[in-house]
């Protein structure tokens, strides 16, 4: 079974919200849309979207990592969203895994945002039915774009290509590998959600000079030692001709 | 949680409308186990139109909690999954039976109302597991994850019910006021217990999700420094409810107070003196206890969405 699902790695977001941008810009004018805004030039503006950006700051100082990490519907195997919904809005597709709202049959009860435990569903104040992400189901299927934008808008837009999309359970897969070979987890695996989407931990990145790097070992020819070898305090070419 | 005043209003106007149909199906069964029929008919009807009033306002309560309220006819369709579902099945069932119930009453086909208000007093009972469902059954929210969410909206509905009875009695049917004010008494004290017990299973509670369960990252040290948003969005309207410290604990002292201690202590001075305003006062007094109870019951759910939107900026 196909289980779609963004894998985002938090070692490369930038925090810089292309991500949330592309998001709101596609769906507003797409099928979910528009994404109302509330008083968006006031004082007090507030609005829906699918995807946000937050920033968190992990340690004490002077050991401070900022944690730029992007929140959008994790799409769950088990989505506890789903089975609250009295009229049948929200579903869980069964092709693909996509956890969508069916606009024309949302009442705005609001009972799967209560029964959503990372806060992923806003309610659209000007529509008054629940939104939330659908991976940008109305392109990624589409067949009339290009292989390589079947893509959600998020994916396409980030510069530092930290959000990866693709089937889970596809052991072959760009998403499955990422999560296998580096560490993806799922967020808050304390309530049994089994969220799809995952992220990649921070890495320490190390950058290893080995000794045979820089001085060759097999000298097959046996020329390195015919050719003159300045010493180390000499002056190199560039001091020569830097002049 | 932030306490939605349509929520609040529905299931407090609606439990004490179950029980007070409750209520007077209990002495209506217990007069026909004596082979009596004894109900003054008057008081029977108004029993039956104070029940159906409160659910009726419950019900009216529940649509300005609704985005889209002309589509609420579609909310009985989940039936299989959804408690909030069952809940809009069962609770115009409760009132059309009820209603029969009075009718049957009302019309004088008592052996027939028995077994119509045997049905309401079934589907009563159902609505108030229903109802304390819709919350018990959110795992993470702990404070509602537990069996006494279901039994405290049942003892603290029949508690208000039994008040009104009592109230309704004192004027329309002495010959059950006395009846009726002890078994109200009864019901509020099992229903402090019950909601007390509760207040002290929440206060020891441990949340299970933390900052580092909710980014995964395994730092006893995690600050939020911003949300995505500077002007607020749906999680921080939804899902804090802004009150003061203060004024949560004036919200729960006062819900102590006029939920459970001063009606009982009325209800107490009404067996005592036989002065139906004692008893007719317990139940207003106690509604209002019970809505701030309520109020409560919301506000003190903590989310773990709230995890997401601890820092501005």
């Amino acid at each position: 079974m196909t289980q779609l699902a963004l894998v985002i790695d938090l070692n490369v977001c930038v925090g810089c919200h292309a991500c949330v941008t592309s998001c709101k810009e596609w769906n507003t004018q797409g099928a979910a849309g528009p994404l109302s805004d509330l008083n968006p030039y006031g004082a007090d503006p507030s609005g829906t979207f699918f995807n946000r950006v937050q920033t968190f700051e992990v340690g004490e100082f002077p050991n401070t990592q900022t944690v730029h990490f992007p929140k959008s519907c994790l799409h769950c195997e088990d989505p506890p969203c789903v089975p609250v919904c009295p009229t049948g809005a929200s579903y869980k597709r069964a092709g693909d895994g996509i956890v969508l709202v069916d606009y024309d049959k949302c009442i705005g009860c609001k009972y799967c945002a209560w029964a959503c435990p990372y806060g992923a569903r806003e309610l659209d104040e000007k529509q008054k039915v629940m939104k939330k992400c659908t991976l940008c189901v109305d392109r990624i299927h589409d067949a009339s774009l290009p292989e390589r934008d079947r893509k959600p808008a998020c994916v396409l837009a980030c510069p530092t290509s930290a959000r990866l999309f693709g089937d889970i359970h596809d052991p072959a897969s760009e998403v499955a590998t990422a999560i296998r070979e580096h560490g993806g987890y799922a967020l808050m695996p304390e309530w049994g959600t089994h969220p799809a989407n995952h992220y990649l931990p921070r890495r320490k990145t190390e950058f290893k000079v080995r000794e045979e790097d820089l001085q060759r070992y097999d000298n097959p020819l046996k020329v390195d030692g015919l050719l003159p070898k300045p010493a180390t305090g000499e002056p190199a070419l560039d001091d020569v001709t830097s002049w | 949680m932030h306490p939605a005043w349509s929520v609040v209003l529905l299931t407090t106007l609606l439990g004490a409308g179950q029980g007070l149909f409750l209520a007077l199906y209990g002495a209506d069964l217990y007069d026909a186990a004596r082979g009596r029929a004894s109900l003054a008919p008057l008081f029977v009807a108004a029993a039956v139109l104070g029940s159906l009033a409160l659910a009726g306002a419950g019900l009216a309560a529940s649509f300005f909690h609704l985005g889209r309220p002309e589509r609420a006819w579609r909310s009985a369709a989940m039936w299989r999954t959804s408690w909030l579902s069952r809940e809009v099945i069962a609770l115009p069932l409760f009132m059309a039976l009820a209603a029969g119930y009075g009718l049957a009453h009302w019309l004088g086909m008592l052996q027939g109302a028995l077994v119509v208000g045997a049905a309401a007093a079934l589907a009563a009972l159902a609505l108030y597991v229903c109802t304390g469902m819709i919350y018990a059954c959110i795992k993470f929210l702990q404070e509602w994850a537990s069996p006494l969410t279901v039994v405290n909206f049942l003892l603290l509905g029949c508690a208000s019910g039994l008040s009104a009875a009592a109230a309704l009695s004192a004027w329309l049917d002495p010959e059950f006021a006395r009846a009726y004010a002890i078994a109200a008494l009864a019901a509020t004290l099992a229903a402090a217990a019950t909601r007390g017990t509760a207040l002290v299973r929440n206060a020891r509670l441990r949340p299970r999700s933390t900052p580092q369960t909710a980014i995964g990252i395994k730092h006893p040290r995690i600050e939020q420094k911003a949300q995505g948003a500077m002007g607020g969005s749906f999680n921080t309207h939804e899902f804090f409810h802004g009150a003061s410290r203060a004024r949560l604990e004036t919200m729960k002292w006062g819900f102590v107070a006029a939920g459970f201690l001063l009606p009982a202590m009325l209800l107490a001075a009404a067996l005592g003196s036989a002065l139906p305003a004692f008893a007719a006062a317990a139940f207003p007094v106690q509604l209002a206890g019970l809505l701030a109870e309520r109020w409560y019951f919301f506000a003190e759910a903590q989310h773990p969405q709230n995890l997401y939107y601890q820092s501005t900026s």
